[in-house]
């Protein structure tokens, strides 16, 4: 879409932009191009780490003191801001967000709702879930990759072969598996620890089907019992002793780029099992509804140019592995080029395909308070045997109090 | 222009930047936390959306399994680290005074070493020596054939590990403070007790440890604080979430991400209250059990 270019400015505006790593460098990137449309306008990038700016943010937010003209923000936090009352709503005149949907995956666009069904945030990068695995420890166990991908049942029979044949585990920590097939199995629309109604659903039969599994797996010691992003769970895979890794597609550039290089050439992406489709991850980027309402014009057209500018998207995708949410920039060539760190795959292509089959999720502003509840008695059944059903039970009470607060 | 300052007022313009500054990072903060207590807000609205509704939160705090959980764990870990810090530090400073001479200044000061350095880098060494699968302690016990353990991630151990870093950086605080103390005791009271016939574990039973009992009353009384406030290792051990099961979660802890990502700053302002009620009751115990006799 297009914005009426503004014209040189008599007095020089400073736009204030933040983000967190590596956001924002692909802001650094597409600001100059924008800057020389737009005389006399300038750009102010602020970077803070990933939870100190979301931390910033709710501050800033809640005062209404240093209030950016424009914030990214990462989709697990989008929950809280989008159903919270400080952004701006976009679908209104002149914005007409809701123009811009067909434009993005479905499930990005969805995410930037508010309660009411408004849109308040418009997404630039997504994290296509997607199953990463050492084709070299799958054929040493004699594993077939679809042992793998047929069913979670299948995938945890795979993992105790692997483990037999290679002592490596299956994944990093039971609680990923659980994580995965939650979000995987909600009902499009659904939300993932509440109802339409505001009620928690965690006793529903996919959590205990999930529970049981992960269960099965740490009884079965096919679980590293590390933590994503920790010092041991890079070592595991450095050394080849993690066989898979459920994550967004950006995670083969990080393990490529800092996490383990030197397994390079070992690893082969699939969809993740039972043919399931979730997101992991990704950016969007709002307004916040009390910033200086003057520069509006200004700021839209620089949000347009980080999510709708097709080569700025592609930009990000090739440099910082950030997968576009345009639907524009997902035909492009650079698709079809094999990856060396997967062993030469074509896996964007693959990625591609599960960015059109993820289904919306509707968030709730407690969903990272429930995320902790539910990961908390998953650890109870983990550690100290107890019973799923009771553990489920008590996490839904707990979440009772919570939901209306 | 040439402005006088009368000179009575002297003392004001010289204690006003402390002052100032008090009034802004301290008594507005506590304030405005006290006010918070009372009121729901959801703060991404911004602060026209407080809403007053009484007690709610006090009631909500008192309810709340996630907040006694915390308590539990804070309490644990403030006596698990508190208690051996005195324990240890209060004879191995009395054997430094005694035996060290000149090496005196040299052994403390590596004892109080890990107080002054970066918590960030005490937890990077604590996950280095206690990881599970490449970590130092697990190599030493594998090597004497004992089985590896998950020392920051099986809820068993998780407070434990806490506890003894949080101990190691703390105890040459400790250390200081009784060495200072012990140089403000007077020799003769000690040559006076071997001249009666004690020996050293007379000495240090009826001279030096009441000699240092006011100092006792500060070192425990600066560590109820401190554990009950405990944050930095804790977090950086547990990754910020409290670690499997919560078992590491601590007040502090949980009061900021009760505010901060679950955006409930009534509900972390009124725990925050309880808690400092808590922190002043038992520093009045505190008082009580090892202040001076009246």
């Amino acid at each position: 879409m297009a914005w009426p270019a503004a014209g040189a400015r008599a007095h020089p505006v400073q736009l204030t932009v933040t983000a967190y790593p590596n956001v924002d460098q692909i802001i650094r990137a597409v600001v100059p191009g924008w800057e020389a449309q737009h005389p006399g306008v300038k750009v102010r990038l602020v970077s803070r780490q990933y939870v100190d700016h979301h931390t910033a943010m709710t501050t800033a937010l809640s005062t209404s003191g240093s209030l950016p003209d424009l914030m990214a923000l990462e989709t697990s936090y989008m929950g809280g801001f989008a159903l919270g009352g400080g952004l701006l709503d976009l679908s209104q005149a002149p914005f007409h967000a809701e123009l811009l949907k067909p434009e993005f995956t479905d499930f990005a666009f969805s995410l930037g709702r508010n309660r009411d069904g408004k849109q308040v945030a418009v997404p630039a990068d997504i994290g296509p879930g997607t199953m990463l695995y050492r084709h070299d420890l799958l054929a040493q166990a004699r594993v077939p990759v679809e042992a793998l991908t047929q069913s979670w049942a299948s995938y945890v029979a795979a993992g105790r072969q692997i483990k037999k044949a290679t002592g490596a585990y299956l994944i990093s920590h039971a609680r990923t598996l659980k994580d995965i097939m939650v979000r995987c199995k909600v009902p499009p629309g659904g939300g993932q620890y509440f109802d339409a109604q505001n009620r928690p659903r965690v006793t529903d039969a996919v959590f205990v089907e999930a529970f049981e599994l992960a269960r099965q797996l740490r009884r079965e010691a096919l679980d590293a019992q590390v933590v994503n992003w920790t010092a041991d769970w890079a070592e595991g895979l450095k050394r080849g002793r993690l066989a898979t890794e459920l994550s967004g597609a950006w995670m083969a550039g990080q393990m490529a780029n800092g996490v383990c290089p030197n397994t390079r050439g070992l690893w082969t992406a699939a969809h993740l099992p039972e043919q399931s489709f979730a997101y992991y991850g990704g950016t969007n980027y709002a307004l916040p509804r009390l910033a200086d309402p003057s520069r509006r014009e200004l700021v839209w057209s620089l949000l347009s140019a980080l999510t709708c500018d097709r080569q700025a998207q592609l930009r990000a995708f090739k440099q910082e592995d950030a997968f576009p949410a345009l639907r524009a920039a997902q035909d492009d060539p650079f698709f079809d080029e094999p990856l060396p760190f997967l062993n030469g795959q074509r896996a964007r292509l693959l990625w591609r395909e599960a960015a059109q089959r993820i289904p919306a999720l509707r968030m709730h502003r407690q969903h990272k308070f429930a995320d902790e509840v539910v990961n908390a008695e998953l650890d109870n059944v983990l550690e100290f045997n107890k019973p799923i059903m009771k553990a489920l039970a008590d996490a839904q009470q707990v979440l009772e109090v919570r939901a209306s607060r | 222009m040439n402005v006088r300052v009368p000179i009575r007022w002297a003392p004001y313009v010289l204690v006003s930047p402390f002052l100032i500054l008090f009034a802004l990072f301290g008594l507005f903060p506590l304030l405005f936390s006290g006010w918070l207590a009372f009121q729901a807000w959801e703060p991404s609205y911004g602060l026209e959306a407080m809403r007053f509704v009484g007690l709610d939160n006090f009631i909500f705090a008192l309810q709340d399994a996630w907040f006694w959980k915390s308590l539990k764990n804070t309490l644990w870990l403030a006596l698990a680290s508190g208690l051996p810090q005195h324990m240890v530090a209060l004879p191995l400073a009395v054997l430094i005074h005694n035996h060290f001479g000149r090496l005196r200044d040299g052994v403390s000061g590596a004892y109080f070493l890990p107080y002054i350095t970066s918590t960030v880098a005490i937890a990077m060494l604590a996950s280095a020596l206690f990881s599970t699968d490449y970590g130092m302690v697990n190599a030493a016990l594998q090597a004497l054939g004992l089985d590896k353990q998950a020392w920051t991630t099986h809820p068993l151990f998780i407070k434990p590990t806490i506890a003894l870093v949080v101990f190691w950086r703390y105890v040459g605080f400790n250390i200081v403070l009784y060495l200072a103390a012990l140089q403000t005791v007077p020799r003769d009271l000690y040559e006076a007790a071997r001249l009666d016939g004690a020996g050293p574990w007379q000495q240090f039973w009826h001279v030096t440890l009441p000699s240092l009992r006011p100092m006792i009353l500060f070192g425990v009384t600066l560590s109820i604080i401190g554990g009950l406030q405990l944050f930095e290792e804790p977090f950086i051990l547990t990754n910020g979430t409290g670690g499997t099961d919560q078992q590491g979660m601590t007040s502090g802890i949980y009061l900021y991400r009760l505010a901060f990502e679950f955006s409930d700053f009534g509900g972390a302002s009124a725990m925050s209250w309880m808690l400092f009620a808590l922190v002043a009751l038992l520093t009045w115990l505190t008082n009580r059990a090892l202040g001076e006799r009246r």
